[in-house]
């Protein structure tokens, strides 16, 4: 590159309990230039962005900032470096006030105790310099909607005088005219001086916004290069070519029933858009997009986990009313939601293998109230053995099995329902290959016996091995159905980041 | 600047709701109470309403601390028993002596608080078994010191302090001396603010480069403090020093139920000591309404449960907007 670096990274690697996230990454980013980094889930950018801003440490590999090693043990240190970071997960305190907020850390003091009347002053600056002079600086936090939340966040990072600005995902919440507030102020802090390192999924910001471009893949660097250098085609060849590792049974084809599961014109708040789809009994839906498109909420829609949500779901063509996952159990056909955060939603982990395992389906195993014992320790080996739940005794806790197992009891548990329909949240996430494959087959076998799956994965290379049909979700929409060989990886990728594909056009 | 000036009244109020809340109850209750008192509202009616609400306050405010960091402590009330003890053994004599004597319980407040806190810290236990069992220590030393009830107290001192100057009561204008040297200091102090962050967001306050500990640690060092002001001050009262069980479990869950009732969040991060003490006032008035209006004294407890069912209602009425119900149980 023409320019020098301000802050440069070398051979990074990181690992998280054996799973690779980085590994040799590296990165240079420059004053006075907005650089983009691109890659699909899992390519390492979060992990990259964390590393850069002390969340996180490296395991090997060097930082320099104006020529200098650094290491940044806490995000304060990066802080002091003069890096900030604009998180997803927002960094914002509820209960305190936006002027608060705005200079959380280091607010300004008179006689040690906080001047409030500079507080504030400065908070107005702050918040106009990031172009949101309609907030109140005495509003609570708590109080805001979330694109005004995320216009707080802006504006607490600019109040610091930050000389590396990093912005993760920084616009996801934002309204489109927030968006071209943001641009604006993005631009004129690059004409200031200010080095940006700027990710999103959103192609078209990057196009408008960046001046260089780094992509990333399965936690490598793989090319950097002058923005507007590169079709976008040839960007999407540069984010994909995953290494396969797993082996998928045979997809059958598929019976010709008629629908189970119909969703028609399916919203909530913001988050979920005119959604309409239907399953078919035997069928492995899949659901594809980038993380956080609003695939979690629409399986939380359908278990009845949200409130207020619109649109009709019929299940056998009767229209139902799902108020909440005990209804969700017993509905025209019993449904199951297998929970993408195990350790929480998921499982009880200081409780043991056995009562995890029953605890949905207790009602079934009992007779006035009263657990049948011998019922329930034979639907329990029927369940291990069917899972191959490698557990020393029933009785041991959950807690102490490995990651694996534990997603396995996750699943066993609704299995015991018999549920006829069944939402998978990412049921793969962190665990090692050999359980993965036999998830794969066991879902598949569930199809077979005519179970209808619906199936959120973050894994491209899953979606292209297990599912019948794709949905793609950008936004809270789905904007493109695959079938059949039109799931390649090519295809996920570019209808994910929402950019037309080779001679293909989004519908949907 | 008018429009903004009328916006900021708007967020200040809803920033002291649930303190204004609770005064407002008070007042009400207070002046039902001294228009049906035979003497009315006199100096020594307000005097010894002022004595036994400022006690209960005090543990509150010292509750109120430990809340705000989205903890509990439940050795509030055994700390205030062993500064009552404490002050019953070395509070008494000329006035160095007397001086020397508070500096001990008072240190003694602090050297408490500040176990509580260095447990929570860096034992990373949880503040209400930490807490379960510092109090337990320090009910157990308090019956060493005094197994059976007794002591002094520097009498001059204790008639002074819970008099009355110039018609308002001596032990009020104390715990306004209290409030303007710690408590609003501190509600406008990086550290305070800390306390607020780390109780409402720990994740966020951390992300934010805030001194998470150290707030922790402040917020029980002064938790600790405030308890052994309210047990000097019980000395005062009683002119002598008891290890009760019974005051300090009373005090500590009636501390709890102050801290509701003054509009602090359980949850953490919002509310004030200001409406803690507001929540003490309005739970000691309550017994002296049932004494006005010929109640059993029987019917205290009864009524002190529905005032505090009826406060943690109103504070929760805020879930009826959730949208995402798994949001309920975060």
């Amino acid at each position: 590159m023409a320019f020098d670096p301000i802050f440069q990274m070398e051979g990074i690697a990181k690992s998280y309990g054996g799973v690779r996230a980085l590994e040799e990454a590296r990165l240079a980013i420059s004053t006075g230039r907005i650089h983009a980094v691109l890659g699909e889930n899992g390519a390492g950018k979060s992990t990259l962005i964390k590393i850069m801003s002390g969340v996180v440490q490296p395991d090997a590999g060097t930082m320099r900032l104006d020529g200098q090693a650094v290491r940044f043990a806490t995000p304060k240190a990066a802080n002091e470096a003069g890096i900030f970071c604009i998180f997803q997960e927002l960094s914002l305190i509820p209960d305190l006030s936006v002027a608060d907020n705005i200079d959380l850390a280091d607010p300004p003091r008179r006689f040690g105790l906080i001047d409030r009347r500079t507080q504030r002053r400065l908070a107005e600056e702050a918040l106009a310099k990031a172009g949101a002079e309609d907030i109140h600086p005495l509003a609570q936090v708590r109080d805001l909607p979330l694109s005004r939340r995320q216009m707080v966040e802006i504006a607490k990072a600019l109040a610091r005088r930050p000389r590396i600005l990093i912005l993760d995902e920084a616009t996801s919440a934002l309204t489109a005219g927030d968006v071209a507030r943001v641009f604006a102020v993005l631009k004129r802090l690059r004409a200031e001086g200010l080095a940006l390192l700027y990710i999103s999924h959103r192609m078209h910001e990057i196009e408008e916004l960046a001046d260089d471009c780094s992509v990333f893949r399965n936690g490598r660097h793989v090319a950097s290069y002058a923005a507007g250098s590169k079709s976008g085609n040839e960007v999407v060849e540069l984010m994909i070519g995953r290494e396969y590792s797993h082996v998928f049974p045979p997809k059958p084809p598929l019976p010709q029933e008629g629908p189970v599961l119909e969703v028609q014109g399916l919203g909530w708040e913001d988050r979920l858009t005119d959604i309409s789809f239907a399953a078919r009994p035997g069928e492995i839906l899949g659901l594809g997009g980038l993380d956080g498109q609003g695939q979690r909420e629409l399986l939380l829609a359908l278990f009845g986990v949200l409130r207020g949500v619109a649109g009709v779901v019929r299940i056998n063509g009767h229209p139902v009313s799902i108020g909440g996952p005990r209804a969700a159990k017993s509905a025209p056909l019993p449904m199951a939601l297998i929970p993408e955060d195990r350790k929480t939603e998921g499982l009880m982990l200081p409780m043991s293998v056995a009562d995890n395992l029953t605890m949905p389906a207790l009602d079934n195993l009992s007779q006035f109230g009263v657990i049948d014992r011998r019922r329930e320790a034979a639907a329990i080996r029927e369940m291990m053995d069917l899972l191959a739940i490698k557990a020393a005794d029933p009785a041991i806790p959950v807690g102490a099995l490995s990651g694996g197992n534990q997603q396995k009891v996750v699943i066993a548990k609704w299995l015991m329902l018999g549920p006829r329909i069944i939402l998978l949240n990412d049921p793969t996430r962190g665990i090692d290959v050999g359980t993965k494959q036999e998830i794969y087959q066991l879902l598949r076998r569930l199809a077979d016996a005519g179970s209808t799956i619906l199936f959120y994965s973050t894994d491209y290379d899953e979606l292209i091995g297990c599912c019948d049909r794709v949905l793609v979700m950008y936004d809270g929409m789905i904007v493109r159905e695959l079938a059949g060989d039109e799931i390649t990886e090519h295809a996920l990728v570019s209808s994910a980041f929402s950019l037309p594909g080779k001679a293909e056009v989004a519908h949907g | 600047m008018a429009r903004i000036a009328g916006g900021d009244f708007r967020y200040r109020f809803a920033e002291h709701r649930g303190t204004l809340l609770a005064a407002a109850v008070f007042l009400a209750m207070f002046a039902i109470y001294g228009a049906n008192h035979n003497a009315g509202f006199s100096t020594l009616v307000v005097t010894t309403a002022a004595n036994k609400g400022v006690l209960l306050a005090l543990v509150a405010m010292a509750q109120t601390l430990v809340v705000l960091t989205a903890g509990i402590d439940l050795s509030v009330g055994m700390i205030f028993v062993l500064a009552n003890c404490l002050a019953s053994q070395f509070v008494v004599g000329d006035a160095l002596e007397t001086g020397f004597g508070i500096l001990i319980v008072l240190g003694a407040g602090l050297l408490c608080g500040a176990l509580n806190g260095l447990i929570v810290i860096y034992g990373r236990l949880q503040p209400i078994v930490t807490t379960l069992a510092t109090g337990a220590i320090f009910y157990g030393l308090a019956l060493l010191l005094r197994p059976v009830p007794g002591g002094e107290i520097n009498y001059d001192l204790a008639d002074a302090l819970t008099g009355d100057v110039f018609g308002v009561p001596a032990s009020l204008l104390m715990l306004l001396g209290i409030v303007l040297v710690i408590w609003v200091p501190l509600r406008r102090s990086v550290t305070g603010r800390a306390i607020y962050a780390v109780g409402s967001a720990e994740a966020a306050a951390y992300m934010s480069g805030v001194a998470i500990n150290r707030a922790r640690f402040t917020a029980y060092l002064l938790s600790g403090l405030l308890a052994a002001c309210g047990g000097l001050m019980l000395t005062f009262v009683t002119y002598s020093g008891e290890a009760s069980a019974m005051i300090g479990g009373s005090y500590t869950l009636n501390a709890i139920a102050a801290v509701v009732i003054g509009g602090v969040s359980l949850y953490g991060g919002a509310g004030s000591a200001i409406g803690a003490i507001f929540g003490a006032l309005v739970l000691r008035t309550i017994g002296d309404l049932l004494f006005v209006f010929d109640f059993d004294p029987l019917w205290q407890p009864l009524f002190q449960g529905v005032i505090l069912l009826s406060a943690v209602t109103l504070g929760s009425l805020r879930l009826l907007r959730v949208r995402n119900r798994l949001d309920l149980f975060g």
